[in-house]
């Protein structure tokens, strides 16, 4: 409600601004233009959306596989966790601009390449979260499996695996927004499809609305991926919610 | 005594070994000594539930029957020991009956195999209609009752139970007493019950070993020679109860 509210706010006086403040239209374009834009690109919007949300959709479930099974890694072994932490600290501040070019080279001007780059930067939210995970398990839980005869890989299979999974999502939610900024960059290095190859073309030929527009698709998706992990969070772990309330 | 078999006997482990040797052990964390110069026998198939102010040593010294600490001195030595912990530690993604099945899971057996062995024992105690319910939505005494079920079906003849029904309100705590003396009659094992209730450890126990506070030693080791079932209001239960209570006090004002 509240939400609602404040949105029709914001958007009011985006429009007061756009038609009577001095910036001109094709910098910012009005939300009315923008609408427009929305409803007469809408074939347009949605076969290149088709191509991001693929290439974000996969980029995330890689990180997710890849992550959890580094920070399964890097868990089972504390000198590895030492030696690699600070590299996976520094990997997040290089620029995807720069990494772009080279993954294009590696890899073609497919859907690989930003598939890799979404992976990416997912990929350490997912390792944080999904290590903190492994490593908050009950100590007290540890020792009862060891009176039970659970081997090491029996402790991780029953207890902290399943403890890390919520954790991991988490991670996922925190590196959604950036997955979708990651995929605009991405498209922008080298692609013939896609919302950020659309922004890319719509600016020189002065269609500002319609890279607005696809700005406006790109957020809503990113609103949209957000709330789908977090349903999955609770339809496949819900004792993770039954946790908060009991 | 029940005379027929139940189908948790099947998991019931032979009584044949050592029980429990406790000698002299002291163990220190820091400068903390939990317990010093604690000696505690108890013979195979024997109950012997554990009183002491809190904090005098008691988890410490079911940590070394378990195996999970060793004394600084002296010996301990015990047949092979499942623990019931103080808090229940269920797996909170897990349903009563996978908590129940998981020692069987960790001896190798697949999902189907533990969870048809375990079903069985649930629904003999009291937990029909529950195996799917994750401990979130189980009430304390089932909880309990669970965490119980996994320490037994662990199949060791040694059980270390740390104040099993220590967070129950009296009726449940009641039920739950009858309940374990029920079990135990039926699948006997070597029995060392931590509790600071000294009624229900008159209740349940064959002895009644009395801890002096931290450093904790054994000041006191009453037997309980009344029949069962034991009620609260016998006689013989409120002498022992108040003998123990006596060990008790009188090691509070030393
Ligand atoms: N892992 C540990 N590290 C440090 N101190 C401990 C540890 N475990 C127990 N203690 C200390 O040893 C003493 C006895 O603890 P515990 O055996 O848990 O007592 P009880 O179960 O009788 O309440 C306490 O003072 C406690 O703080
Ligand atoms: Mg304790």
């Amino acid at each position: 409600m509240i939400a609602l509210l404040l949105v029709a706010l914001l958007l009011g006086a985006w429009q007061l601004y756009a038609v009577h403040g001095p910036v001109d239209d094709l910098i910012l374009p009005a939300p009315s233009e923008i609408a427009t834009a929305l409803w007469e690109d809408r074939a347009l919007l949605w076969d290149n959306f088709l191509v991001t949300a693929q290439e974000v959709a996969l980029g995330i479930v890689a990180a997710l596989v890849v992550g959890f099974a580094c920070a399964t890694a890097l868990h089972f072994w504390r000198p590895l966790r030492r030696a690699t932490y600070p590299l996976l600290v520094a990997s997040q501040a290089v620029p995807i601009v720069i990494v772009a070019p080279l993954l294009i080279v590696w890899l073609g001007f497919g859907m690989a390449p930003k598939v890799a780059i979404i992976a990416l930067i997912c990929f350490f939210p997912i390792v944080v979260t999904t290590l903190d995970g492994l490593g908050r398990v009950d100590r007290d839980t540890l020792r009862l499996l060891r009176t039970l005869d659970a081997s090491r890989w029996a402790a991780f299979r029953f207890a902290e695996a399943p403890a890390a999974l919520p954790a991991a999502l988490s991670g996922a939610k925190i590196a959604v927004a950036v997955a979708v900024i990651g995929a605009v960059f991405a498209e922008y290095s080298g692609s013939s499809e896609g919302l950020g190859h659309l922004i890319l073309q719509a600016i020189p030929q002065l269609e500002t609305a319609r890279a607005w527009a696809a700005v406006v698709v790109l957020a809503a998706f990113a609103v949209a991926l957000f709330y789908a992990l977090d349903l999955a969070q609770r339809r496949l772990l819900p004792w993770t919610t039954n946790e908060r309330t009991s | 005594m029940h005379s027929t078999p139940s189908p948790a006997t099947a998991s019931a482990p032979a009584l044949d070994g050592q029980g429990i040797r406790v000698e002299a052990a002291t163990r220190r964390y820091g400068a903390v000594t939990a317990v010093e110069d604690l000696s505690l026998a108890v013979s195979p198939g024997e109950v012997v539930a554990v009183v002491g102010p809190s904090g005098c040593g008691k988890s410490t010294l079911l940590s070394l029957v378990c195996g999970l600490e060793r004394p600084d001195a002296g010996t301990v030595a015990a047949d092979p020991a499942a623990l019931m912990p103080q808090r229940d530690l269920l797996l909170p993604w897990a349903s009563a009956l996978d908590n129940a099945a998981l020692p069987l899971r960790l001896r190798g057996a697949g999902r189907r195999e533990a969870r048809a062995a375990a079903a069985p024992v649930l629904a003999e105690f009291g937990l029909a209609g529950f195996e799917r319910a994750r401990p979130g939505e189980l009430s304390g005494g089932m909880r309990q009752r669970v965490a119980f079920l996994r320490t037994l079906l662990a199949g060791k003849p040694v059980l270390c139970l740390d104040e099993p029904f220590g967070a129950l309100d009296a009726i449940a705590r009641a039920e739950m007493q009858r309940w374990l003396a029920d079990a135990l009659a039926r699948e006997p094992r070597t029995v060392l019950l931590v509790t600071h209730d000294v009624e229900e450890a008159v209740l349940l126990g064959d002895r009644v070993a009395v801890m002096s506070p931290r450093p904790g030693r054994v000041v006191a080791d009453l037997r309980v020679d009344v029949p069962r079932p034991r009620v609260a209001t016998d006689p013989a239960v409120v002498e022992l109860r108040a003998r123990a209570l006596a060990a008790l006090g009188g090691e509070a004002a030393a």
